[in-house]
């Protein structure tokens, strides 16, 4: 393949990496926004969604499409109850406090990895896409007669590659309309600016919590459902995946939701490309010196607006 | 006297908000000076700009004649000056021999002039004999006295307190006073302090600061006359402050 | 410091010593990789502990350590002492480095910026495979095995040297955390801004403690790759940089004892489960929330409210 359809092909696999990313690292961003606790076992969320979609699929073994919408509604559910749960039995008594909080997550991350490992086993297992039909792209030449298009062999995608970016963005999208306009989202961002604050005003901030970090793994599992039919569900699959979010939330800007969505479509587009053309090990190393330094020397993140 | 302490237009601004404005001031040696000043009149601003904990947006700090605007403030404690927090911040954890140890070690390096200075110190606090409590478990008011007695124990020739008899009964700040008047022979002291029987009765020179800005100097007397002064303190604004 | 303090810790040292001609064999061998597991960890604890730096990139000194001393015994053919130094420096080039940079930060933002460098310097190890054999590692030189006529692959001498290694740093570290430098450590643990505004320049304190403990962290690497003969980038994961904070956090932080208790404990702990089950992290999950939850003190923090001032 020459140099522009290899482009476009790595632009196309970052923006399904990146759709997913910001999915995750919106959760990541939601949970640090309001409750300032940063939380490691997110990863562990996002491969329990994974995990959970091959579950109710294998289980329900209805049509390809009714299995998926089901693990897309339940997987979220189930994880997002698990979270709420942590929070009010660990989180909640650790009075947050923004250290040991990493600490009992890291605790909490070799616990649901390792309890996977021992029921669901150590392979990688597929889910079968909702529908799945190969889409050829097009790519202009510049030949005799001009300007021509032609489809040049391998620059393709998948119908489910593309739903994913859409449903990513629909997602996102309504998750910011919610955050902005509802009246949960209203306490929701009471509760981040004032905790005390908000106590005083009766918002009952314990359960703002325990539902905002369900609410946090819920979307780690939903992209985990989402990217299960591309890659396949494997217990170790969190560590990247939580790897790839800090990278992103970091760069952009603890917090700031919409920070976080222009660093998930960078990282996500970037580590695609890189990784097409070099080594993806490289790609890593280059990622994590430039979120250290970015904490080192700008810390409120690249996008984010300066603290005070 | 020679002066051990010097600002020329001392100014910072929090985002375009001028907390500080134009502060020239000048401290002689061996005098107790109270700053004082309505809440929000900008008197922590200025101190955490003179000990370093802030950097000034523009004008110049100068200690015994040496320009300090710029050190770092580990640097400007190294050269004598000592600074007690408003809010109590002692090493809870540790003993009050430990707290006022580490403030000791610094200077000396013998541990047997260490113990004897830090004996010293917490006597002259009246703390003598609670040197082994763990400072955490320690009165309120006996932590605050810990913190004058760190301050003693660095040995300094400028004192900086920050509100020192906030919170200590009334027998405590007795002993508060006679104290200071003790130390005044020794070294500098710059005291902020919001009870006025406390600065009236120590103080040699008063400075009072309104919105930023210096509003009146003078001995107790002057400034307990000053109309400004009183109207500052009665909240109906500032007549002789320049906005 | 008192006659109490002296004579547990030297009667820990002649305990360890006896046990060398006591254990049976399979003990003798843990014991002897724990004490140098535990060296790693009062590395550790001179960060965490003393300094209160909560670091999740140890795992990274440990590895320079650990492939400084491999990698020139690998390829420049070099002697176990020469090999062991050069580790040891590589250990604290790298903390003096990492170190100036990360300590522009603290707190949450400390803890993920280690995180990062020590996960950069795994993914180093994994790209630069030529040299450093990836991820599969590569077993030490036996000629780089040897001081003298003796084996360092041998029990006996392993260890002896593993207790040496860790008397030593045990004694050194109750020397510097009763000196005026490591006072002052505790103060910035208590009170950054206080022991600042003593006169105490804590930035470059902060970057002292983390170099020694970065230091003594890449010792014991040093020590494990010429005692057991194997350096592989497991050792760089993250999972020894929360293996650190867990034998650490177990055994009590900030007590000079706490390292040894905690990864004995841990150790045996790991080791029965995994004849029950291939997933014995799941231990030290439940172990680090159960800490953090009821023990934040760990067991000696926990010994201390009996023998106060106990270092």
């Amino acid at each position: 393949m020459e140099f522009g359809p290899y482009l476009l092909l790595a632009c196309l696999e970052g923006a399904v990496l990146a759709a997913v990313l910001a999915l995750m690292a919106s959760g990541l961003s939601l949970v640090f926004g309001v409750m300032r606790v940063v939380n490691v076992a997110h990863g562990e969320f996002y491969m329990l969604g994974a995990v959970a979609a091959w579950a109710v699929t294998s289980m329900l073994g209805a049509g390809a499409v009714a299995n998926f919408v089901a693990a897309l509604v339940i997987a979220p559910l189930a994880v997002g109850l698990l979270a709420a749960a942590a929070d009010m039995t660990i989180l909640k008594r650790l009075e947050y406090d923004p250290e040991r909080t990493i600490v009992a997550t890291i605790g909490l991350l070799y616990v649901i990895q390792q309890l996977t490992l021992m029921t669901y086993g150590a392979d990688a297992r597929p889910v079968v896409a909702p529908f799945n039909s190969r889409i050829a792209l097009p790519w202009v030449e510049w030949g005799e007669n001009g300007l021509s298009l032609y489809y040049p062999w391998g620059l393709s995608t998948t119908s489910y590659k593309l739903f994913v970016i859409v449903a990513a963005v629909v997602l996102i999208t309504g998750l910011r309309l919610f955050m902005a306009h509802s009246r949960a989202g209203l306490i929701m961002r009471a509760t981040q600016l004032d905790g005390e604050m908000a106590t005083a005003f009766g918002v009952p901030v314990e359960r703002v919590y325990a539902i905002v970090f369900g609410a946090g793994a819920a979307l780690a599992a939903l992209a985990g459902v989402l990217i299960v039919p591309i890659q396949q569900a494997h217990y170790l699959m969190g560590g990247d995946a939580l790897l790839l979010s800090f990278i992103v939330v970091i760069i952009g800007g603890l917090g700031s939701l919409t920070g976080t969505v222009v660093a998930a479509i960078l990282i996500g587009m970037s580590d695609g490309i890189i990784s097409v053309f070099f080594s993806p090990t490289l790609a890593k190393i280059i990622a994590t010196l430039v979120v250290a330094l970015v904490l080192v020397f700008r810390p409120q993140g690249l996008f984010g607006a300066k603290d005070r | 006297m020679s002066v051990i302490l010097e600002t020329t237009g001392l100014g910072k601004s929090f985002d375009g908000l001028r907390a500080n404005n134009d502060i020239s001031f000048s401290l002689p040696a061996h005098q107790i000076r109270a700053l004082i000043g309505p809440n929000g009149a900008g008197k922590t601003t200025f101190v955490s700009m003179l000990i370093g904990r802030l950097t000034p947006t523009e004008g110049v700090i100068r200690f015994d004649g040496r320009d300090v605007t710029k050190l770092p403030a580990h640097e400007r404690v190294k050269l004598g000056m000592a600074y007690t927090f408003q809010i109590t911040s002692v090493f809870g954890r540790l003993s009050a021999h430990e707290n006022v140890a580490l403030a000791a070690r610094r200077r000396l390096s013998d541990p047997a002039a260490v113990a004897q200075e830090v004996a010293q110190a917490l006597g002259r606090v009246g703390l003598g004999d609670r040197a082994d409590a763990i400072a955490g478990d320690l009165s309120y008011g006996h932590q605050r006295l810990l913190e004058i007695a760190m301050g003693l124990a660095q040995k300094p020739r400028l004192l900086i307190l920050d509100e020192p008899t906030q919170g200590l009964a009334e027998s405590e700040v007795e002993s508060f006073k006679a104290l200071i008047r003790a130390l005044a022979a020794e070294t500098t002291i710059l005291l902020i302090e919001h009870n006025m029987a406390v600065v009236m009765e120590l103080a040699d020179h008063i400075t009072v600061l309104n919105f930023g800005e210096i509003l009146a100097e003078g001995s107790p007397q002057e400034i307990h006359a000053n109309p400004a002064v009183q109207a500052a303190y009665l909240g109906t604004g500032a007549p002789d402050a320049e906005d | 410091m008192s006659r109490r303090d002296w004579s547990l810790h030297l009667g820990l040292v002649a305990l360890l010593f006896a046990l060398n001609w006591i254990l049976p064999a399979y003990h003798h061998g843990v014991v002897a990789r724990v004490m140098v597991l535990a060296v790693f960890a009062m590395g550790y604890n001179v960060a965490f502990g003393y300094t209160g730096l909560l670091s999740l990139g140890h795992a990274m000194y440990f590895a320079a350590g650990m492939y400084g001393t491999g990698l020139v015994a690998l390829h420049l053919e070099a002697g176990a002492i020469p090999a062991w130094f050069a580790g040891l420096g590589a250990g604290l080039l790298l903390a003096l480095v990492t170190g100036l940079l990360a300590l522009r930060t603290a707190g949450v933002s400390f803890m993920i910026v280690t995180l990062m460098f020590a996960q950069a310097f795994y993914l180093g190890i994994l790209y630069f495979g030529d040299i450093t054999h990836g991820d599969d590692g590569f077993v030490v030189p036996n000629a780089a095995r040897r001081v003298a006529e003796v084996a360092l692959s041998d029990a006996g001498p392993r260890y002896l040297i593993g207790w040496a290694l860790f008397s030593v740093t045990m004694i050194g570290t109750l020397w510097l955390v009763r000196a005026p430098f490591g006072r002052v450590l505790v103060a910035i643990r208590e009170n950054e801004d206080r022991a600042r505004l003593l006169g105490y320049d804590t930035g470059r304190r902060k970057l002292g403690a983390l170099v020694i403990s970065g230091g003594i962290s890449a010792g014991a690497g040093a020590a494990y790759a010429l005692l057991f003969g194997y350096v592989g980038a497991s050792f760089a994961g993250v999972q020894y940089s929360i293996f650190a904070l867990l034998w650490v956090l177990l055994g009590g932080a900030g007590t000079v004892i706490g390292p040894l208790v905690g990864t004995l404990f841990m150790y045996y702990l790991v080791d029965l489960s995994t004849e029950v089950t291939d997933a014995y992290m799941l231990i030290a999950g439940i172990v680090l929330i159960l800490l953090t939850l009821f023990m934040p003190r760990g067991i000696t923090g926990a010994l201390r409210q009996v023998w106060r001032d106990l270092p």
